[in-house]
């Protein structure tokens, strides 16, 4: 064990003590304020490039377990806690989260006021970061090197986290949808949860086209959440348009809701700080209901809240919105088989009060059928 | 839809009384549904026996009646206040079955109100234990096997099913009362038979044992849109076995991953949709196996619960104010978080900080009680720690208990690690302790894990704060980076010194050298996400401080910690008076307390809370971190009863200034000589007195100054170790028990003067003039702790000569002490033989008493909040300027008040399983109090008693059985009870006593005659068979005679009131005679107080 240091891209610098892998690591700070779910947390794809500063002081009680990930590799390029756990207590636990860190490489550091930071973040907004443990730097040396190392607006991430291969969930029980789900980033739970209504899941790299799509009749696509600037993916937001054309039922989530939000004209937008945690509040306009949902976005669609607007799919509208800064968190459109939610309706981590949208998704695929039929 | 407009006045029902399972967390979740429900325009009806309670002040409702909390009385109330709803989910159990009574007596549809924030038939799916369990199954979840059972002979069957050990559980009862863990027919027979009797429905439940499996519990709250969002997940320490009310519990739950807290997530939130709770809290509890998960449903409260005060503490979230804007028709949406003022409150809060709960129990009171902790809540309160990790926040919790031996220590002298072993399987209040002195001594978490089942995480971090004590304990010197890491662990200073054989000073003087002193964080709901609004700190070895700059002078209120017999909600309602008068005289008011249960650690009390323990350690840091933000006048220390007290000498060394009485004042007045020499001066008398180092001295002052005298341990607390002696035998008893307590101590001997009448007396005293607030009037005899006598204001049978001699008196003492605020003053009042009255002063306390709360609602003064603007330098002068005291004069009572105390006696059993005895003595064992106001006495005796204990009968029979020596004085009021139609039913000396004074009784066998030979009733079976509705029992000596205990416990156990003193069965006898033929009146306190009597 040895002192470590946080440096931020404004030149503050948090010292603390070397965790799991020693040495020097980049990416952009961003805090996560989930009690719970640090496994699903670090190996969700979406968390690639990020160094994840955790605000509950103790990580690691509950170990690590081959269920409960969301991949198959840890995604954070460096992991902040206060408090690490000295040891594992749970049924499930196979593995010591810091051995899981070690194996993956991960730079870690600990001890540090976690509370400060995230204080700083949100008064001061995302950054970039550095890890360094066992370093002869001097400070001045690790500011410059933060600075050196890229932005998150404009990065381009998703071909790292993406499947090579494509890869099939297969439907519980009797199958009675195809759906084509593009990884962009995608976490083992959104499969799953597709999987649990019948339906049978194409996993396809996130360079896939619209040809090698449709060659699988799917009922319905499927975009997932993911790393990276929306504005960067060209691509996806042009097959996006093919497939809004083709009028196939279409689903996104997080990184997927984004990139719909530009196939439809929408601008998308760099929050100050972003929404990562399980506690958000999510109004569904259409019902009233609100449901706590599980979030991790940096950016965000900008669309009008209020009443209708056109697109040349046809009208739509925003159909949730976060109760705590009124984020756009919710498109509907209103003549084409199409919507998508900012947020997770998989969790992991995270309550489940939004899975419904599944459901909606299973409604949307089965009304197509019947006005196919 | 926003608010529902159709309701303009609602009727909130209160908890009643403290009692075990019931304390002040209803007084704070009272307030604040009466708080939103006015500032949202409603007129407020509160019904609230309590009068200690901050609720029950005239400015929180439009009309408060202090009556008890009876269908008859709540009717009454409909009827002349006319309310468009009741509010019944805030005041606990007693409320909620208040309403379920009202119901079933039709009075709801038959007066037109309806009940808003839960509806009946939602509360009997939530309480009753069978509906629950096929509720639980529906929803896919599973319940612990059970078996419900109306009688014993089902009782036993049942457990031959589900095997021993079986929980027993009775239906609708709080705070686990009558439950128990049955491992043999023998204990099923003992915890059954009184749960059948606790159960208002004769009803209990036997399930299969689940001890030792991990507990937790989930807050939920619902509004009328079906969103439903998870408060709080709270964890217990202890697992499956103790009751929650008595295990040690963090916050949030820590050794779930996210697949099993969701599991529980979702079961909570399709349990209550199910039980159809429409808006607002509730509380189910989980057990899990720690083998497999397996996750069993324990059972839920439809309602606010003691936890959710815990979890409106713990998160900043507060459960009570939003559950009552939900039941006017809020959604949680259209609600803000008071905290963040920008985002709604429907969310869940999310913590960046551990928060531990202790809590503490009173077993030194009731020598005679099983200390095994069980699934019947025992403990009289509670204190909470918050800290940046859970070493911090559980040894910031461990040492704001305030009791002796509750911080770790490192002190193996006299035990094993094999002792500790073997004791911790059994759970005590001391386990914790156990486990962490036995993982000292080398005890594997394995091995305390198999003895205990506490989770090895939780050990572990146990075994962490051993590791940095015996770092400590080995270093030569104690270098820099060791005392940072075991000041961020939360060992305090004294536990270092310990540790080092340092002095306490040393280690802080080298704390504050090297700079190391904690910072303050804010409780925010949210883990800094959004900015927070509210100065809800705690203190943390950490980074960065947001205690943030003022300009206004600030005043520091110290609060009275967890409750405890003796220091209780009456302290708490001092200190929030300080808060409210300190803020409107200009001041920025800033409390610390630790009492999770209190208004005073509300964050809308004071300007600033710190939640921190009361220890000179804490609160100096504190004031160092307010002296930094802004200027600090000082510090009121005489309004939260003995603990802040107990600072006042060390803060005034350090340097703070003590606002009021001085520590000096207050050291003479608790010093025999120096208060001796006070009263010499002014010519005052008191019991005469000896200090003995040995029997022989004992025996030679006992003799010298007469039997009977009070003896006790020369430094008491609450009147602890404390027993009046008749004779020589019982003396040495005392010594040998007393001295055992304290080795080494002297122990004081004081003439007991019995037969006298106790006389209390509040008053405030700037320096110049007394204001005399109120003479209390004891209705037990002298003898019996102030605390737990009942007693009447104005006093009945004091003379004006008298009451003038006693003013006078108040004043010298007030004076010659130096009080600056309150002073509370026993004194007895002696008829001699001659029959001149003298009067003798027992003790003066120059604090806050007790009563406070009493005599300022019997008298429409507030006398806390003119204590605290005394000691900010205003004269009774400028008081009665500000028409919070009478223009001119003393205190004047309204009506007749009575203040009647309340006791734990059915909570406390022997080892045996058989009922501890319910006499009162000189030792304190109250927890709580209730008030009749009327226009008579007897009117006023008979609510105090209805609201404490149940109604008087107005008719049917008494049993009486007296000792030898009050057989005379008893004989006018059992004649009179005669004539009032009741048939007397006696004991042999009793019956032969009023025969041959013309009174006629049924003789009864005594209890160690047992039954006759036709079957003739023994006087135990009288009172167990419900043959009797009062019980007239008046012991000499304490637990000796074992027919006395067994009419006493039984009656206990079966709830019939039972009196245990003359003065008592006189003044109940005024209340029946009162009462017959008639119902009580009722008035609001506002009525009461507009009367210019």
């Amino acid at each position: 064990m040895s002192k470590a240091f946080l440096v931020l891209d404004d030149g503050t610098v948090f010292e603390g003590e070397s965790w799991a892998c020693e040495g020097e690591t980049f990416g952009e700070a961003v805090f996560s304020t989930g009690m719970t779910g640090y496994q699903e947390t670090l190996t969700d794809p979406s968390y690639h490039k990020q160094v994840v500063i955790m605000t509950a002081p103790h990580i690691g009680n509950t170990g690590m377990n081959s269920s409960d990930e969301e991949s198959k590799k840890i995604w954070v390029s460096g992991f902040v806690v206060r408090n690490p756990s000295p040891v594992v207590s749970n049924w499930r636990s196979e593995r010591t989260l810091e051995d899981d860190l070690i194996a993956n490489n991960v730079v870690g550091i600990k001890g540090l006021d976690t509370r400060a930071i995230t204080r700083h973040l949100r008064d001061l907004g995302s950054m970039r970061v550095g890890i360094f443990s066992n370093t002869e730097l001097t400070r001045e040396e690790m500011i410059i090197k933060v600075r050196k190392s890229p932005q998150m607006a404009g990065s381009f991430l998703a071909d790292s986290v993406s499947t090579l291969e494509k890869y099939i969930v297969p439907a519980i029980g009797e199958k009675k949808f195809t759906v084509v789900a593009l990884d962009l980033g995608i976490k083992a739970a959104t499969p799953r949860s597709m999987s649990e209504r019948a339906i049978e899941v194409h996993v396809l790299p996130a360079t896939s086209s619209m040809t090698e799509i449709m060659a699988l009749k799917p009922d319905g696509i499927f975009l997932s959440n993911g790393p990276g600037d929306p504005a960067t993916m060209v691509d996806a937001i042009a097959l996006v348009r093919e497939i809004m054309a083709a009028h196939i039922p279409l689903f996104g989530i997080c990184f997927g809701h984004q990139i719909i939000g530009r196939a439809l004209g929408f601008d998308t937008y760099k929050l100050p700080f972003g929404h990562r945690g399980i506690n958000q509040p999510v109004k569904n306009l259409r019902s009233g209901v609100v449901e706590i949902t599980a979030h991790n976005h940096g950016f965000a669609v900008a669309a009008p809240v209020e009443g209708n607007f056109n697109t040349i799919y046809g009208a739509g509208f925003v159909s949730h919105i976060c109760l705590n800064d009124g984020v756009v968190e919710g498109l509907e459109l209103l003549e084409s088989p199409v919507f998508s939610v900012q947020y997770h309706p998989e969790a992991a981590a995270g309550p489940h009060d939004a899975n419904y949208l599944f459901d909606q998704f299973v409604t949307l695929m089965t009304n197509a059928k019947v006005s196919n039929a | 839809m926003p608010k529902d407009q159709s309701i303009k006045s609602v009727l909130v029902i209160g908890s009643g009384p403290i009692v075990i399972g019931q304390a002040c967390e209803f007084d704070y979740s009272g307030t604040q549904a009466c708080r939103v429900l006015r500032s949202e325009g409603i007129r407020v009806i509160l019904i609230n026996s309590n009068p200690a309670t901050i609720m029950t002040d005239p400015e929180f409702a439009d009309a408060t009646y202090i009556e008890p909390i009876t269908p008859e009385i709540i009717e009454q109330i409909i009827i002349k206040e006319k309310p468009d709803a009741i509010l019944a989910t805030l005041g606990g159990q007693t409320a909620l079955n208040a309403a379920m009574e009202l119901y079933e007596r039709g009075s709801l549809e038959r007066l037109g109100v309806r009940l808003i924030g839960a509806d009946i038939p939602a509360i009997k799916r939530g309480e009753d234990r069978e509906v629950f369990k096929t509720i639980v199954e529906k929803i896919g979840g599973s319940s612990a096997k059970s078996i419900i059972c109306h009688a014993m002979s089902e009782c036993i069957a049942g457990a031959h099913i589900l095997n021993y050990p079986v929980v027993v559980r009775p239906s609708f009862t709080m705070g686990g009362l009558g439950s128990g863990i049955a491992y043999n027919q023998n204990d099923l027979e003992l915890i059954a038979g009184a749960g059948l009797r606790h159960s208002p429905t004769t009803e209990v439940l036997l399930e299969e044992s689940i001890i030792g499996w991990k507990e937790f519990e989930l807050e939920v709250m619902r509004d009328h849109k079906d969103n439903v969002v998870i408060v709080c997940s709270i964890e217990n320490i202890d697992p499956m076995g103790v009751h929650t009310g008595d295990s040690i519990t963090v916050a949030p739950a820590l050794t779930l991953t996210d697949v099993e807290y969701q599991k529980l997530r979702d079961l909570s939130i399709k349990i209550i949709r199910e039980v159809g709770v429409a808006t607002g809290g509730c509380n189910i509890q989980f057990a899990v196996n720690p083998a497999d998960g397996r996750i069993i449903v324990i059972e839920m409260n439809p309602r606010v619960s003691r936890s959710s005060a815990l979890a409106s503490k713990a998160t900043g979230f507060p459960i009570a104010k939003i559950a009552t804007k939900l039941a006017i028709g809020y959604a949680l949406d259209e609600i803000q978080n008071d905290i963040t003022k920008s985002t709604p409150a429907s969310f869940e809060p999310t913590l960046d900080y551990i928060v531990v709960k202790v809590p503490r129990f009173a077993f030194e009171k009731f020598p005679e009680a099983d200390t095994k902790l069980t699934t019947t809540m025992k403990s009289v309160g509670e204190a909470m720690a918050i800290g940046r990790s859970f070493p911090e926040a559980l040894q910031k919790a461990l040492r704001s208990v305030e009791k002796k031996g509750t911080s770790f220590h490192w002190n193996t002298a006299g035990v094993t690690k094999d002792y500790l072993l073997s004791a911790m399987a059994i759970p005590t209040e001391h386990r914790l302790q156990q486990i962490q002195l036995g993982l000292y001594l080398g005890a594997s978490v394995e091995e305390v894990f198999s003895a205990t089942k506490v989770d090895p995480w939780f050990l572990a971090q146990i075994v962490a704060i051993n590791e940095i004590a015996q770092q400590i304990k080995s270093a030569a010197s104690l270098p820099d980076d060791l005392l940072r890491i075991a000041k961020s662990n939360g060992f305090s200073d004294t536990q270092i010194s310990e540790l080092t054989g340092q002095s306490r000073i040393d280690i802080t003087a080298t704390r504050h050298r090297i700079g190391l002193r904690p910072v303050f964080k804010t409780v925010d709901t949210c883990a800094a996400e959004f900015e927070a609004h509210t100065p809800y700190h705690y203190s943390s070895y950490d980074l960065e401080s947001e205690v943030i700059p003022r300009t206004k002078p600030a005043v520091i209120i110290l609060g009275s910690g967890p409750n405890r017999i003796g220091q209780g909600v009456e302290f708490d309602y001092s200190c929030v008076h300080a808060a409210f008068a300190l803020k409107e005289a200009g001041f920025e008011t800033i409390m610390i307390n630790c009492n999770p249960e209190t208004v005073s650690t509300d964050y809308d009390t004071s300007d600033r809370l710190y939640f921190e323990p009361l220890t000179l350690e804490d609160v100096l840091e504190v004031i160092y971190a307010e002296e930094l933000a802004g200027p600090v006048i000082g510090v009121i220390a005489q309004l939260g009863g003995q603990t802040p007290l107990g600072l006042a000498r060390g803060l005034q060394d350090a340097g703070v200034t003590i606002l009021g009485t001085s520590p000096d004042a207050i050291d003479l007045a608790e010093d025999r000589g120096q208060f001796g020499e006070l009263l010499e001066v002014n010519s005052l008398d008191a019991p005469t007195f000896g200090m003995a180092d040995t029997f022989e001295e004992a025996v030679a002052i006992a003799h010298r100054i007469t039997y009977p005298v009070l003896v006790r341990p020369s430094f008491v607390l609450g009147g602890r170790g404390m027993e009046i002696v008749y004779d020589d035998e019982s003396l040495a008893g005392f010594i040998q028990k007393a001295t055992e307590i304290t080795p080494n101590h002297p122990v004081l001997i004081d003439k007991f003067l019995d037969d006298a009448i106790e006389i209390d007396v509040d008053a405030l005293f700037d320096g110049e003039e007394l204001y005399l607030a109120g003479v209390m009037e004891h209705i037990e005899e002298a003898g019996v702790h102030s605390g737990d006598s009942a007693c009447v204001l104005p006093s009945y049978s004091i003379g004006s000569a008298l009451r003038q001699e006693i003013r006078s008196a108040t004043e010298k003492l007030a004076r010659g002490i130096g009080v600056r605020g309150l002073i509370n003053i026993q004194f007895a009042v002696v008829n001699n033989s001659s029959d001149i009255e003298k009067l003798f002063v027992l003790e003066a306390n120059p604090r806050a008493s007790r009563t406070v709360p009493f005599v300022s609602k019997a008298t429409g003064n507030p006398l806390a909040k003119c204590a605290a603007l005394i000691a900010t330098g205003k004269k009774i002068s400028d008081l009665r300027g500000l028409g919070l005291l009478p223009a001119s004069g003393d205190g004047v009572p309204k009506g007749i008040s009575v203040k009647e105390a309340v006791l734990p006696w059915n909570r406390f059993r022997r080892n045996d399983g058989t009922g501890v005895d319910s006499v009162l003595g000189p030792e304190m064992r109250s927890t709580g109090e209730v008030m009749g106001i009327a226009k008579t006495f007897g009117e006023a005796y008979a609510k105090s008693q209805t609201a404490a204990f149940g109604a008087l009968p107005l008719s049917g029979s008494v049993f009486l059985s007296l000792s030898e020596r009050d057989k005379k004085s008893a004989l006018e009021p059992a004649r009179t009870l005669s004539q009032l139609g009741f048939k007397l039913f006696t004991t042999q000396g009793t019956h032969q006593y009023l025969s041959e004074s013309g009174v006629s009784s049924e003789l009864v066998r005594k209890h160690s005659q047992g039954r006759g030979a036709n079957g003739e009733l023994t006087a135990v079976d009288l009172i167990t068979e419900g043959v009797v509705g009062l019980v007239i029992n008046t012991p000499l000596g304490r637990g000796t005679r074992f027919d006395g205990w067994m009419i006493r416990t039984a009656a206990i156990q079966r709830g019939v009131p039972c009196i245990t003193t003359i003065a008592g069965f006189k003044a109940a006898v005024a209340g029946i005679s009162d009462l017959q033929g008639k119902s009580f009146g009722i008035n609001s306190i506002q009525e009461w107080l507009a009367t210019s009597e």
